[in-house]
């Protein structure tokens, strides 16, 4: 168990790692999307769609940790950032009830004629394809989203 | 955060601008903007995202929702959009199957 006042940091995460705490509500999404494309933007081997794509998955694992908090109330949603030479690493974490991707319900193919008739699951679907590799973990602590994007590694100047 | 709209009449187009980010926080305006257009009579609606900075999953349900609205009332929704961010997420989740994606007002306006 952390200390009081004392944050609980997953296995393996170092100094030079960034956490950002939001309250659960709609209005600070915005502000977590700015920030992760912020730290993205300063790697210089990350081109402007890499970074738009890290942005819109963060975006969505953020909406669904907010929604995750039927209703919202003085709940929290904590991105952490890692930094490394050949990936970056953003976990979103929030303390609600938790699901399994899994059983996520099945939604008609986009071919379908009642596609239309769906207007929620894109979400989940577009963080996937967006980043390189997302990880659910999932418990009745909440759920954990990693979403990592691997950054080839680039030939140091004067090579 | 602001998501601003403009509406124009075109011929029997009611044109709808975004300027903005659509997410979670803002999406509920954008369909509250449709559904009034649809209720004062508007069926054939083009949203222009040209515009938009930022969209997300729920600024595409709130597109279907808005395009199932319109069909329910034998009309139609008809999107603007060149940028590739923005198309992108159309691309993936298979939407431009769904929707009809114009380049420019005038060719959505023109049918």
């Amino acid at each position: 168990m952390a200390a009081a006042g004392e944050a609980v940091r997953p296995l393996g995460w170092d100094e030079a790692d960034v956490e950002l705490e939001i309250p659960a509500r709609a209005e600070y999404v915005s502000l977590a999307r700015l920030v992760v494309s912020s730290l993205a933007s300063s790697r210089r081997d990350l081109a402007d769609d890499r970074i738009d794509d890290l942005k819109l998955a963060v975006s969505e694992a953020c909406t669904n940790a907010i929604e995750a908090y039927e209703p919202a109330g003085e709940e929290r949603v904590v991105l952490h950032w890692r930094d490394e030479q050949d990936r970056l690493e953003v976990d979103v974490q929030d303390h609600g009830p938790g699901f399994d991707p899994s059983t996520l319900p099945e939604r008609p193919s986009v071919a379908d004629p009642m596609r239309p008739n769906y207007e929620r699951g894109l979400g989940v679907p577009l963080m996937r394809a967006l980043v390189d590799e997302v990880e659910f973990a999932s418990s009745d602590d909440g759920t954990s989203v990693i979403m990592i994007l691997f950054c080839p590694p680039v030939t140091p100047d004067g090579e | 955060m602001d998501l601003g709209f403009e509406v124009d009449q075109r011929g029997s187009y009611t044109v709808l601008a975004v300027r903005g980010e659509v997410d979670v926080y803002t999406a509920p305006r954008l369909r509250e903007r449709l559904i009034e257009l649809v209720s004062q009579g508007s069926h054939q609606v083009v949203v222009d995202l040209e515009g938009v900075d930022f969209l997300d999953s729920t600024g595409l349900g709130v597109l279907v929702g808005g395009l199932k609205r319109l069909r329910s009332h034998d009309g139609d929704m008809i999107l603007v959009c060149t940028q590739p961010r923005i198309l992108k997420v159309f691309e993936i989740t298979g939407l431009t199957k769904v929707f009809s994606i114009h380049d420019t007002v005038e060719s959505a306006t023109a049918g």
